[in-house]
């Protein structure tokens, strides 16, 4: 087997969701794993990537890589797999990602299984995990032919910084007419302290219970005493409260944390199916009815405005003593 | 300016996959995708600000998506395609792709328009693959799209923040349901819905070769379902202000602090 992993990266760090899917690759065991990065000025990085595992480093560094659009990579990817027989080509999961995996898939006519959530060896043949129907059902699927691409769910394996080294190869660039049409005219990214919400350990996530935008700094601080990021829900992401980067569900992002902690959070299945496998989840939720409750490993019935505060407190003695 | 929107017609409420076939059911009630109304909003909106210009709704599915055709020309598309045909059943990516690229060939529209994701499969990578195999630009998560001089500008969401992408017609768009809020059909649009052209054709109509359909043309597969694993026991309490105490002791027996 000679399997690629998509190394996407933002700015000048490569995201762990797709360090995560390198380590699972290795993990398998079963043949040659390679890494690719595509970007410009992106040779350090490549660097950077080979402390994770892989043996083999690709790298395309072109001007024209500069913007992360989609079309591009599909040029880059499917001249590499070509190139080297590679027959095996895993992505974790993005905006960016979803596009690039597809458009692949199109181009080299190869199946893509998406949203999935692990990938096993299961007599000779690669078998994927991926929840269905809101996680209702977990579906065992596969790949009737080679080159096979697979699209995982974010946060679900954690890098592992091996230590080894990769020799970098640079690989040609050349690209279509159609791949370099659209333009990437202006970017505005919202810059936030601490952990991202899909490389957070522990995520601490408001919703409509908090009352009000103001509330969100009980979020916050929660989350900074415990090292973690802040989440939202739809319908706050919706009323303006808090930025849409946040946003945990169906149409946000699909977490899955050690520890998420859902504070004023109801648990409607928008926003069930973006967390619901975080290792461990505690609600509070002022309502003994909410949702939340049912897929919870300890529901607090209480106001969140009095729990979260002392949880804070808490959490911060324990810390400093 | 002429937009097509690609729709799809899911089962109505939360669906199941049938142990027999391993597809999803589809012989219940139908609705339309609840995503794709945010695209037949923009693409109305697209057209009402030019004046000018034609809606054309594009499904694949069972003789029965033509409801769900009809409840989007009741919103104020123009007319309505639906591919359907038996050998299409179980088609994936690379198969719906394919017959869905061989559609759109035929329209020859400016722009091309897809909801952010199926509310069944969650898939949301179609319009990736059908802008490669029509080999048009592409830009996804659009939260906002103007159009002036045969150019589209579109914000994108991303992880993020927004980017601003321009690209040149003919595109290939997929619309955020942060984008719009989709109208509903006035008891006028449903009525005039009915005598609204409704086309339906067949693969071979398409060019589209049987060994590219269903199955066969399919490069993926289902091997097994299973019940997801269950979640260990969980505990409910009442704050009677030791709450906060209750859940640090409770996440440093699980190490988590």
């Amino acid at each position: 087997m000679t399997t690629l992993v998509f190394l996407e990266h933002h700015g000048d760090e490569l995201l762990k969701g797709s360090l995560g899917v390198l380590a699972k690759a290795v993990t398998l065991g079963d043949g040659e794993v390679a890494g690719v990065v595509i970007g410009s000025g992106v040779r350090s990085l490549a660097d950077e990537a080979g402390k994770f595992g892989a043996s083999k480093l690709y790298v395309a560094d072109d001007p024209q890589l500069e913007a992360p659009l989609p079309q591009p990579r599909v040029d880059v990817l499917a001249q590499l797999v070509r190139d080297k027989g590679i027959d095996t080509v895993l992505f974790g999961n993005s905006v960016l990602a979803a596009d690039v995996a597809a458009g692949l898939a199109a181009r080299l006519d190869a199946g893509l299984n998406w949203d999935l959530s692990d990938l096993a060896q299961e007599d000779g043949k690669l078998v994927g995990k991926r929840p269905a129907l809101q996680d209702s059902v977990y579906v065992d699927v596969g790949w009737t032919s080679e080159p096979r691409i697979a699209l995982f769910r974010s946060g679900s394996f954690d890098p592992n910084a091996t230590g080894s080294s990769a020799e970098v190869e640079d690989v040609p660039v050349a690209l279509e007419d159609f791949s370099v049409s659209a333009r990437m005219v202006d970017q505005a990214h919202e810059e936030s302290e601490g952990p991202s919400i899909e490389d957070a350990p522990v995520i601490v996530a408001g919703g409509r219970g908090l009352g009000g935008p103001e509330n969100f700094t009980l979020v916050e601080e929660l989350a900074k005493a415990l090292g973690g990021a802040v989440g939202a829900t739809r319908a706050v992401v919706d009323a303006g409260w808090y930025p849409y980067s946040t946003q945990v569900g169906q149409t946000g992002k699909t977490v899955s944390p050690k520890l998420y902690i859902a504070c004023g959070i109801s648990g409607a299945i928008q926003h069930k199916v973006g967390m619901q496998s975080s290792g461990v989840i505690v609600a509070i939720n002022k309502d003994s009815n909410a949702p939340i409750f049912e897929f919870s490993d300890l529901g607090v019935v209480g106001d969140v405005h009095e729990v979260v505060p002392k949880l804070t407190e808490l959490v911060k003695q324990r810390k400093g003593s | 300016m002429k937009i097509a929107v690609c729709i799809k017609q899911v089962p109505e409420g939360n669906g199941r996959i049938d142990p027999g076939t391993k597809r999803l059911d589809r012989s219940g009630e139908g609705a339309l995708n609840a995503f794709d109304a945010n695209a037949v909003e923009e693409a109305l909106r697209l057209k009402d600000a030019t004046g000018e210009g034609e809606v054309v709704l594009l499904s694949m599915g069972p003789a029965k998506a033509q409801d769900a055709l009809r409840k989007a020309l009741a919103m104020g598309a123009d007319r309505a395609v639906l591919v359907s045909d038996e050998t299409a059943a179980g088609s994936d990516l690379v198969a719906t792709s394919y017959a869905l690229a061989k559609a759109l060939e035929r329209e020859s529209a400016d722009l091309i328009l897809f909801g952010q994701q199926a509310g069944d499969s969650d898939g949301a990578v179609l319009w990736a693959a059908v802008a490669d195999r029509l080999r048009l630009p592409v830009v996804s998560q659009a939260a906002e799209v103007t159009h002036s001089g045969g150019k589209l500008t579109v914000k994108r969401q991303t992880e993020f923040g927004y980017d601003v992408i321009e690209a040149p017609l003919p595109a290939v768009v997929a619309v955020s349901d942060a984008i719009n809020e989709p109208r509903y059909p006035s008891l006028k649009g449903i009525m005039g819905a009915k005598s609204k052209p409704q086309e339906t054709v067949s693969l071979s109509d398409l060019g589209v070769e049987g060994e590219r359909a269903g199955e066969q043309g399919s490069r993926t597969e289902v091997y097994a379902l299973s019940d997801p694993p269950a979640r260990a026991d969980s505990k409910k309490i009442e704050d009677d202000g030791s709450a906060a105490q209750a859940i640090l002791d409770f996440l440093a027996e699980k190490r988590l602090v």
